[in-house]
């Protein structure tokens, strides 16, 4: 097995806000070629481990290393653009600086290449989704940062947007850091899972984190339920199996 | 035409013209209360200028700016809501302003003139500075276009993507603060908002484009001023107001095209 090169790694990184501690010394490591699904109910501190990892917030302790340049795309949970702002697709891509034939192969990429002209305001929850997916290549990205990439598709749509980040991983080399509060679809094609609840409960390749007692404390007999679909989806999976470990020990032992 | 009123249409032209872009992002960053809170705070600058015995543009575009940055430094607070902090700064700001034009004694400061706009006393030296202000101004709207409308539609994604967010904002609201100092003389402090969201709005439904509806509002806002004028000229109707009546009728006239987009 060879070893890909980490791209973004986090130590004992803590974010504390107002006296809450929402980050709690949280060990994550994303390698290049890798889906690393970060889990954990609502108020798990998810989104404030996303932002801090991108520099959207700062962080109180610990460290953060990032691979020198390191080219990130990002697909922020919600777009919330004001009525009053007339905007096409093929402007808000083009927000981010790229020329009209990167932005319509980017579309066709995420299968939304219909949309170029429509307004932002007239999209689908699917739709909007393809079309921050398409922003977030456009950066040509070596890590895509996803955070909660399904909200509010339907659910065919969420398994074809998986199956879609899971060929884009293939097809550009990139890590992937994917957020969610639900393991339902993403399993089948995650590496690592890392299960977030203020601190790193359990954290390896999704057969075993799904067997861990702080897992299944945490996510219940929705665990169980996951576990069956999992299993289901398991025949067209890993090739690389990562290792199961607790909280506050050292994260780097799998890949 | 008498000078006055080619002065006056001067003028009210310069301030809509830059009025217009600006108006949009006020409109579509949701600011049209954060403008209020900066004008009402000219009239202190306004205060301040003629104490300090500095230029009055200067003096309301600097009261302005550091009313923004207050407010800016407020907010990281996040105890109170934004609008509420906009509410405390707007009318304190207002009612301090009053009360110093009236400590520095009656009928040494035009107070109606500049609560209600004094467009028809405009001197050539006004003219000059709002169309140097002006196109300052647009030059610099038309420089940070991108960024300003990257920063508008998602800050997070804006920063992630390498714009540095921070300082487009306060270069936002420079521009703000530099817009309002100009638009006082024309529409007065009380009016500033008016002139800045009212035309955008108008805009708004019948643009497809970002830049078109910046050019629409500048149109919209000079058909206020033009028709304004007209109406204060032939009817003798305050000037500032019946400019941001005439921007009104234009919106209610507006509102007969069917929504688009």
């Amino acid at each position: 097995m060879n070893n890909p090169a980490i791209l973004l790694q986090t130590r004992q990184l803590s974010v504390i806000r107002a006296k809450r501690t929402l980050v709690d010394r949280a060990d994550l490591t994303v390698h290049a070629g890798e889906i690393v699904t970060l889990i954990g109910p609502n108020g798990a501190g998810k989104t404030t481990l996303v932002r801090a990892l991108l520099g959207l917030m700062p962080y109180n302790s610990g460290e953060l290393v990032q691979q020198p340049g390191l080219r990130i795309g990002y697909m922020p949970q919600k777009l919330h653009i004001d009525p009053s702002l007339p905007l096409t697709v093929k402007r808000f891509l083009a927000l981010g600086g790229s020329k009209l034939a990167a932005i319509t192969g980017a579309l066709t990429r995420t299968g939304a290449a219909h949309l170029l002209e429509q307004h932002l305001q007239a999209l689908s929850g699917g739709e909007t989704q393809r079309v921050l997916l398409a922003r977030a290549l456009l950066r040509n990205p070596q890590l895509l940062v996803l955070d909660e990439p399904v909200q509010g598709v339907d659910v065919a749509g969420q398994a074809a947007l998986y199956a879609l980040i899971n060929e884009l991983r293939h097809e550009l080399g990139c890590g992937v850091l994917l957020v969610s509060h639900d393991l339902h679809l993403v399993m089948a094609n995650t590496d690592t899972v890392v299960c977030l609840n203020g601190h790193v409960c359990c954290q390896g390749h999704p057969s075993q984190v799904t067997a861990n007692p702080a897992y299944l404390e945490l996510f219940g007999h929705r665990a169980e339920a996951q576990m069956a679909l999992y299993t289901h989806h398991h025949d067209h999976a890993h090739d690389d199996c990562g290792e199961l470990h607790h909280a506050h020990k050292d994260s780097q032992s799998h890949a | 035409m008498p000078e006055f009123l080619l002065l006056a249409l001067a003028a009210g032209l310069g301030v809509a013209l830059v009025s217009g872009p600006l108006g949009c992002f006020a409109v579509w960053r949701r600011m049209a209360y954060f403008g209020d809170t900066m004008a009402h705070s000219a009239l202190l600058g306004v205060t301040l200028g003629f104490l300090l015995d500095i230029n009055i543009n200067l003096a309301v575009a600097t009261g302005c700016l550091l009313i923004a940055l207050v407010l800016v430094a407020l907010q990281r607070g996040r105890q109170l809501a934004t609008d509420t902090l906009l509410g405390i700064l707007s009318h304190s700001t207002l009612a301090l302003g009053l009360v110093a034009i009236s400590l520095i004694g009656p009928g040494r400061i035009n107070l109606m003139g500049y609560l209600f706009g004094d467009i028809l006393a405009t001197t050539a030296v006004d003219v000059a500075t709002i169309w140097v202000v002006g196109v300052l101004v647009l030059g610099a709207l038309a420089y940070l276009w991108r960024p300003l409308l990257s920063i508008t539609v998602h800050e997070d994604l804006a920063r992630v993507e390498g714009v540095p967010v921070t300082a487009v904002r306060t270069a936002l609201m420079l521009l703000m603060a530099l817009v309002i100092a100009i638009a006082m003389k024309v529409v007065g402090v009380l009016l500033i908002t008016a002139l800045l969201i009212i035309p955008a709005a108008t805009a708004r439904r019948l643009a497809s484009t970002p830049e078109q509806m910046a050019l629409f509002a500048s149109g919209i806002g000079s058909l206020a001023v033009i028709s304004g004028l007209t109406a204060s000229f032939y009817w003798d109707w305050p000037a500032g107001p019946a400019i941001v009546l005439g921007a009104t009728a234009v919106f209610v006239v507006s509102l007969i095209k069917k929504q688009g987009t």
